[in-house]
């Protein structure tokens, strides 16, 4: 049996879910970037032979749970994402820093809509486009949280 | 197929309650998430009682000396009053008042969306709060539980924009429902009749209507009246007595029911009429 290092993705997530409900100032809450996002895009995009939609629905759900959002919102939303990410995994990869910034600003944002439609249809008010700001503090991360996730493993070797 | 799978979680937990017990187990399970999240919050609180001069520490003792001082002469007063109070209802053959214990919480984490006001207190069934719990500070009303874990609770407040607590006016008793807003510093009285009696600085308390919340406790006061002859109902904004997001310690009121099946009763009842 060969080590592939697989516990180091659950770690990610569970830091991922840490900050998803680390306390912030009520006004900074619009701006929170989505970490589980982010998360599933690296993470698909590395290794789409292995992880897929399901994966990124169990990562949805826990956060959901979490969170105490409606129970499916952030599943439904992370699944979507992670189709779009296998759809296009190859073309992520060439793309250079400033595209892939772009492109996960794109796809963290069909995340928000997703997800802010579950809020309407839950009768909460929706204003304006607020929503998507954390597509773009999303967006503006990735290229801090890419190379220190790929560095980190590549070094664990996880396969 | 996890799609639908998920969609179907969605409308279930959005339409039906059907999804509430798993949330309740939940609550008590991911408390430990917002626990260690909270930790640079509680270091900083243990900092700052630790790295007091002894100078603070004398004068806040004197002031709270102080303070223990008028508060039980307030407090003897009450008791007077209480017992008054007490005979005039057995003389009008009203029901007794329920007793109720109080029981500190501490605020561990915030809803992460900004759509909800939603706090995670560190109580939960084992201590005795349920489903409707009424949760304070020590200024006025903050919310209620909305889910109960068996250490951990969510408690939803009333100045989110699903929330509506029935109120009264301290001065003449003119009865209303005081809705959230979706701000933390405003609630909504809609539908006054346009000849009530209210005016700007009236203390509103709640009014024990629904079941839901205990009577008599501050919930805000009212900051502006818009009265428009041409509509039909006057407006009135309310500014929340409780301190919505500064808060670190909650009071829960337990009520001491003689039936437990009371106060469900009544919670199924307030929930049957939020879904209609």
């Amino acid at each position: 049996m060969e080590a592939n290092n697989r516990w180091f993705i659950a770690v990610t997530v569970l830091l991922a879910l840490l900050l998803a409900v680390m306390p912030l100032p009520h006004n900074w809450l619009w701006f929170r970037p989505s970490f589980t996002a982010l998360l599933v895009i690296f993470w698909i995009t590395r290794m789409p032979q292995n992880l897929g939609v399901g994966f990124a629905w169990l990562v949805g759900l826990l956060e959901d749970l979490v969170t105490g959002a409606t129970i499916g919102t952030h599943a439904l939303a992370l699944g979507v994402l992670a189709y779009f990410s296998l759809l296009t995994y190859q073309r992520t990869r060439a793309f250079n820093p400033a595209q892939q910034l772009m492109w996960v600003f794109i796809l963290v944002g069909i995340n928000q809509v997703v997800g802010n439609w579950v809020h309407g249809l839950a009768g909460k008010p929706v204003p304006g486009l607020t929503f998507l700001w954390p597509a773009i503090t999303s967006a503006l991360l990735w290229p801090w949280v890419a190379p220190w996730l790929g560095l980190m493993a590549g070094r664990l070797q996880v396969r | 197929m996890l799609g639908l799978v998920a969609a179907a979680l969605i409308v279930i937990g959005i339409y039906t309650d059907w999804l509430q017990p798993l949330r309740e187990r939940v609550t008590g399970l991911v408390a430990p998430f917002y626990w260690i999240t909270d930790t640079p919050e509680r270091v900083g609180d243990w900092a700052g009682e630790q790295l007091r001069t002894r100078e603070e520490l004398l004068e806040e003792n004197g002031r709270l000396k102080r303070q223990v001082l008028l508060l039980e002469q307030r407090s003897q007063l009450l008791a007077a009053l209480k017992a008054e109070n007490t005979q005039l209802k057995e003389l009008m053959n009203s029901a007794d008042a329920v007793d109720e214990r109080v029981l500190v919480a501490q605020i561990i984490g915030v809803s992460p969306d900004p759509l909800e006001h939603v706090l995670v207190i560190d109580k939960g069934r084992d201590d005795g709060v349920g489903l409707g719990t009424p949760i304070m500070d020590a200024s006025g009303l903050l919310g209620q539980v909305i889910e109960a874990g068996d250490s951990a609770s969510r408690v939803l407040l009333i100045t989110d924009a699903s929330h509506a607590i029935p109120v009264q006016v301290l001065r003449n008793s003119v009865r209303a429902v005081a809705e959230g807003t979706g701000d933390l510093y405003r609630l909504k009285l809609r539908h006054l009749a346009n000849t009530s009696d209210i005016r700007e600085g009236d203390l509103l308390l709640s009014s024990g209507l629904g079941g839901r919340f205990p009577d008599g406790y501050p919930v805000g006061e009212v900051i502006s009246v818009q009265r428009d002859p041409g509509r039909a109902f006057v407006e009135a904004e309310v500014q929340p007595r409780g301190r919505m997001n500064r808060s670190r310690f909650v009071l829960a009121v337990i009520e001491e029911r003689d039936s437990e099946n009371g106060a469900a009763d009544s919670i199924e009842r307030e929930r049957d009429r939020g879904s209609e």
